[in-house]
């Protein structure tokens, strides 16, 4: 243990994912050899994140409005909507340059395991999307991991009596990953052989 | 577990404890498990928990499992059943190879209650036993046949998961007294069920607060625990329900955390 502001920041540091104790004393002391003006950018990119960003009142994803730039996008294809899990998987969609329909954002997958159901993500907000005749295909890009598919054949049997084209990103994403970490040639490729959900 | 001292690990199970390990200074084991959970670490490797035949509950980490192009990660999902090489570590053992034996998730995966009722069953599996690297090769059979059986598909997935539930709870020295007071010993039908005294009571015995559940429901969970599945698949929806009751009651009361997927599982 060290004296209080060190240890309050191992403690603080501690509490971010993926930061083990080993690691926040790490953290700790290289902030504390950092310069003052370093550490204070750092404060300062902490408090404006906090301020300006929040989620984006359609889509869920990360918005410094309250419609995010995709929504916003009068370009962007509204009836193609692509569900993933999570904001940077949005980023890794764009970063391919290929899709220009809208995203939802889940804000994660079903996991009974961690107690969260289908009732803790953005569906009901999805479902009110999806009543708007506009929408013709549904996209589910969840990660392709076990949750994620989980939380795809959940939600193409709930959306089914709609009559909409349901497709899922072809399996030429090996299953067990994130879909954040997939290189751009291989998300374009799934997204290009996406297969229909058949019920 | 907590609570009721019954037949606690029988003899044989303790005997099956063997571990291919310490050749030549380097820990390396060998063993095969069904994974029960992962849990992301740092930025792409996941601590995988499994239950293995050998070793009984294991935590390890696997490498770079969360990049898509791992071909380990997708080995290494919740219900695959793999063949496993693991490097003992100071706090967390390390895979080192992994090799499908049979991969359960794909057929889960494609049915929502069945998935939900899975679920259960390895979060179940991993509070029962609890403790880490005490072999527990009953319970490892009994899991694998239940996600065999789920995988199949030949019976309602509630009931694969009741016929999980009480037979690990039995299996760990838990059965519920269904065909005699759990109080007194005395046999026959009866028709108060208490979770706290450990299962059916007799009109003597019938504590404060008794449950009345439906002799159907009883004889259903009866059917269950014996692998009677003709009385089983023949049971009707209310009394299913009710049992469905019964056991998770009576599990909750058994562990101290309680199975915080059993409030997701769905009927199909
Ligand atoms: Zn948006
Ligand atoms: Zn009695």
């Amino acid at each position: 243990m060290y004296e209080g502001a060190v240890q309050n920041l191992i403690d603080e540091l501690g509490r971010l994912p993926g930061v083990g104790p080993k690691s926040a004393q790490r953290l700790a002391f290289h902030l504390l050899a950092a310069e003052t003006a370093d550490v204070k950018r750092l404060v300062s990119a902490l408090t404006e994140v906090k301020e300006r960003v929040r989620f984006c009142a359609v889509c869920g994803n990360v918005s410094e409005e309250n419609e995010c730039r995709v929504c916003r996008d009068p370009k962007r294809d509204s009836a193609v909507i692509c569900v993933v899990e999570e904001s940077k998987d949005v980023v890794a969609i764009e970063r391919m340059r290929e899709f220009r329909g809208r995203y939802h954002v889940l804000g994660g997958a079903i996991s009974p395991i961690e107690g969260v159901g289908p009732d803790d993500l953005r569906i009901k907000e999805l479902m009110t999307r999806l009543s708007n005749d506009e929408v013709t295909e549904l996209i589910l890009a969840t990660d392709p991991n076990l949750e994620g598919e989980a939380t795809a054949t959940y939600l193409a049997r709930l959306v089914k009596p709609l009559g909409l084209k349901v497709t899922r990103l072809a399996s030429g994403l090996p299953v067990g990953g994130d879909l954040e970490y997939a290189d751009e040639v291989t998300l374009g490729r799934a997204f290009e052989g996406r297969r229909s959900l058949e019920f | 577990m907590r609570r009721g001292v019954r037949e606690r690990r029988s003899g044989p199970q303790v005997r099956a404890h063997r571990r291919i390990r310490d050749n030549g200074g380097v820990s390396l084991y060998r063993d095969e498990g069904v994974v029960l959970r992962t849990q992301k670490l740092g930025e792409a490797d996941r601590i995988v928990t499994l239950l293995t035949r050998r070793t009984g509950l294991v935590r390890a980490v696997g490498k770079g499992v969360r990049r898509t192009k791992s071909r380990f990660g997708a080995r290494l999902e919740p219900f695959s059943h793999v063949d496993l090489q693991l490097h003992t570590g100071r706090t967390l053992d390390v895979i080192t190879q992994a090799v499908t034996v049979r991969a359960y998730g794909e057929s889960i995966v494609a049915d929502y209650p069945r998935y939900t009722a899975a679920t259960a069953m390895l979060e179940t599996a991993e509070k029962i036993v609890a403790v880490e690297k005490d072999p527990v090769l009953r319970q490892f059979l009994l899991l694998i046949g239940a996600l065999r059986t789920l995988g199949e598909d030949t019976h309602d997935p509630r009931l694969v998961l009741d016929a999980y539930l009480v037979r690990s709870l039995s299996v760990a020295g838990y059965a519920p007294a269904l065909e005699e007071c759990a109080r007194c010993g005395a046999r026959g039908e009866h028709r108060a069920f208490a979770v706290h005294t450990g299962g059916m009571v007799c009109t003597v015995c019938r504590p404060h607060g008794a449950a009345s559940p439906a002799p159907e429901s009883v004889r259903l969970m009866a059917a269950l625990l014996r692998g009677d599945w003709r009385a089983a698949d023949a049971s009707e929806e209310r009394h299913r329900n009710e049992c469905s009751g019964l056991v998770a009651a009576y599990l909750q009361w058994h562990l101290e955390n309680g199975i915080r997927s059993l409030r997701l599982v769905e009927r199909s």
